[in-house]
């Protein structure tokens, strides 16, 4: 191949790549710069908009509010993320083994839910939520149970676990199905003609080569618990006093932005928010690694 | 034979229609397990009884909502009554809010669709300076959320004056890094350089052998990221919340959460509730319609992002 040819494809590639990218430009690089420079600054009471360098950073990090937040999100990555993805793999495991009747229909029905919009699931589960009138209500009288106000201060970043794990569970089940359909069947056939055990099979032949997927859906859950927005956004309305302002940190730049009308303060938080999750990520990333030798 | 057959572990794995065909011929034989099959639809009773309740309530007045028990039907059967003042509600805003987010999903779709398979196609089959980087940016990309960007998106859009119009939904859904990942992948396998050089033979330009030839191999996976795209504009919540302030031109997701907060908030609409649940009800029939049609085509997307991410 010629170099005039060769300059020529160059050309016809970048061609191809320049639509992207300047939307990307646009819509995903020049946000990001705009707000990373509101961030130097900050509106005072006396003097109006001043240059501050990292003080809203510094801010941020002594701020309880924001630091409560990350807490929960905390909260939700140890608790609610194994939950969910360790739910994700058995259905995966078991539909992967054919042994259940129906697994057609159960694996539709389980994905289900991510069909449904985030902000209906969390109008919904408010309404079945609600202590006297709502269906675990319904539920715990009949069966006599005493009421349980899932709602409550102590209880409502559960019942937020439930509704994300509640809609999540079937996406990244079929992340991981659709992995395991992909092992080649010799392999376990193979095991299974020698006598090993379902879970002996799932133990050692299934997971480790599915290990890429599963960090994809760990990766894409990580991300996910920081962002989450719609649940105490929309659960605020019915559990006032639960949901403080901080309560995740995603929806509490959305407060400091239009509730304080803090846009620099506001810019700041959701560029450190960007860069935690890239932290975290990247944390994930190496401890997977560290892993594969094991393996 | 089992060493023998356990080296492909490391090798990439197959293609999963492949496979698909032959395991079927295998689980014929296999044994069904009673206690599996009694887990698992007992599972999922969990992720149905929610939306059970949602269709029952949605045929259900106010009275019946908070009396009768939440799984099954009401005294009355009110379910098109319901679907009424869904529609009659502020002179059938709701209709509006329907169209309004059809628009803002379909144009999103179609254009994050045509950006990225552009993208992806030259970052599969050409190979050009900077290839690397830029793939690598992109890569970077997918790990910031959508919703960490949205508020730098919106300060960006209100110094130029562009909030509460359609295109601030609409120009920052059409960025889609996973798509262009998704479609690098898939236009690595799905057209065969062989069947390019053969073209250039033919004395075909670059373009020309992408419209004609290219195109139509890859639109499985096209339809893949047009259908990811829709739903996740469809679902949106974050940015049209902040973007839009005039009713008019509210997607489903703002309206109907502006409308749930308008019955929580009054006791004296206190009456909306029920319009506020078969509104919910409808808002969903689409989605799930256009997953149960398309089902091959979000398995093949999943499938490309869980083997090879």
């Amino acid at each position: 191949m010629t170099t005039a040819i060769q300059r020529k494809q160059h050309l016809v590639a970048y061609g191809f790549i320049l639509p992207f990218f300047a939307v990307f430009a646009t819509m995903f690089i020049a946000p990001l710069a705009y707000s990373g420079y509101l961030s130097f600054f900050a509106n005072k009471l006396v003097g109006g908009v001043k240059y501050v360098a990292l003080g809203n950073y510094v801010r941020a990090f002594q701020d309880p509010a924001f630091l409560f937040g990350l807490g929960r999100t905390a909260l939700i990555l140890f608790i609610q993320v194994p939950i969910m993805l360790g739910l994700a793999l058995f259905f995966a495991l078991a539909l992967d083994s054919g042994r259940a009747r129906g697994s057609k229909a159960v694996r539709l029905l389980i994905f289900l839910p991510f069909a449904v919009p985030g902000v209906v699931a969390v109008l919904m589960w408010g309404y079945i939520y609600g202590q006297d009138f709502g269906l675990t209500g319904q539920i715990t009288r009949a069966l006599g149970l005493p009421p349980t106000n899932f709602l409550s201060d102590q209880l409502i970043l559960f019942s937020i676990m439930n509704i994300v794990t509640w809609a999540f569970v079937g996406y990244n089940m079929i992340i991981l199905y659709a992995a395991l359909k992909s092992i080649p069947s010799e392999l376990h056939e193979a095991a299974e003609i020698d006598g090993a055990s379902q879970w002996r099979l799932a133990w050692s032949v299934k997971i480790p080569m599915i290990r890429p997927a599963i960090f994809l859906t760990i990766i894409f859950s990580v991300i996910g618990s920081f962002q989450i927005f719609n649940e105490p956004k929309l659960l605020v309305e019915i559990a006032p006093t639960a949901i403080t302002q901080g309560f995740t940190p995603n929806f509490y730049a959305f407060n400091v932005a239009f509730v304080n009308q803090d846009i620099n303060y506001a810019a700041a938080i959701a560029f450190l928010l960007g860069f935690v999750i890239m932290i975290v990520s990247y944390v994930v990333q190496l401890s997977m690694q560290k892993r594969e030798v094991r393996w | 034979m089992v060493t023998a057959q356990l080296t492909p572990v490391a090798a990439p794995p197959g293609k999963p229609s492949k496979t698909d065909k032959r395991r079927k011929t295998v689980s014929r034989g296999k044994r069904r397990s009673n206690l599996l099959t009694l887990v698992m639809w007992l599972s999922v009773l969990y992720f149905i009884l929610p939306l059970i309740w949602l269709f029952m309530s949605a045929t259900k007045d106010n009275s019946d909502l908070f009396t009768t028990f939440g799984l099954w039907f009401g005294d009355d059967f009110n379910l098109f009554a319901n679907i009424r003042d869904v529609f009659a509600y502020q002179d059938g805003i709701y209709a509006r809010w329907t169209l309004n987010t059809v628009i803002y999903a379909g144009t999103a779709a179609v254009g994050a669709t045509a950006l990225a398979t552009m993208a992806g196609y030259a970052f599969a089959k050409y190979k050009f300076p900077g290839d690397k980087l830029l793939f690598a940016i992109i890569l970077g990309a997918i790990m910031i959320p959508l919703t960490a960007l949205a508020i730098p998106t919106y300060l960006l859009f209100s110094s130029a004056h562009l909030t509460n119009t359609p295109w601030a939904v609409i120009l920052p859904s059409l960025v889609s890094p996973f798509g262009v990942f998704l479609m690098r992948v898939y236009a690595a396998d799905a057209v065969p350089d062989s069947l390019m050089q053969a073209a250039r033979v033919d004395g075909a330009g670059e373009y020309r052998i992408f419209w004609t030839v290219s195109l139509r191999l890859l639109a499985p996976g096209m339809v893949t990221v047009m259908l990811f795209t829709f739903v996740a504009t469809w679902n949106n919540y974050f940015l049209p919340l902040i973007m839009l302030n005039s009713g008019d031109l509210l997607p489903l997701t703002v309206g109907l959460a502006q409308q749930q907060a308008t019955s929580t908030a009054g006791g004296g609409a206190q009456a909306l509730f029920s319009t506020v649940i078969a509104g919910a009800f409808l808002s969903i029939i689409p989605l799930v319609i256009v997953f149960l049609y398309l089902q091959r085509f979000w398995q093949t997307g999943l499938a490309t992002g869980g083997v090879k991410g």
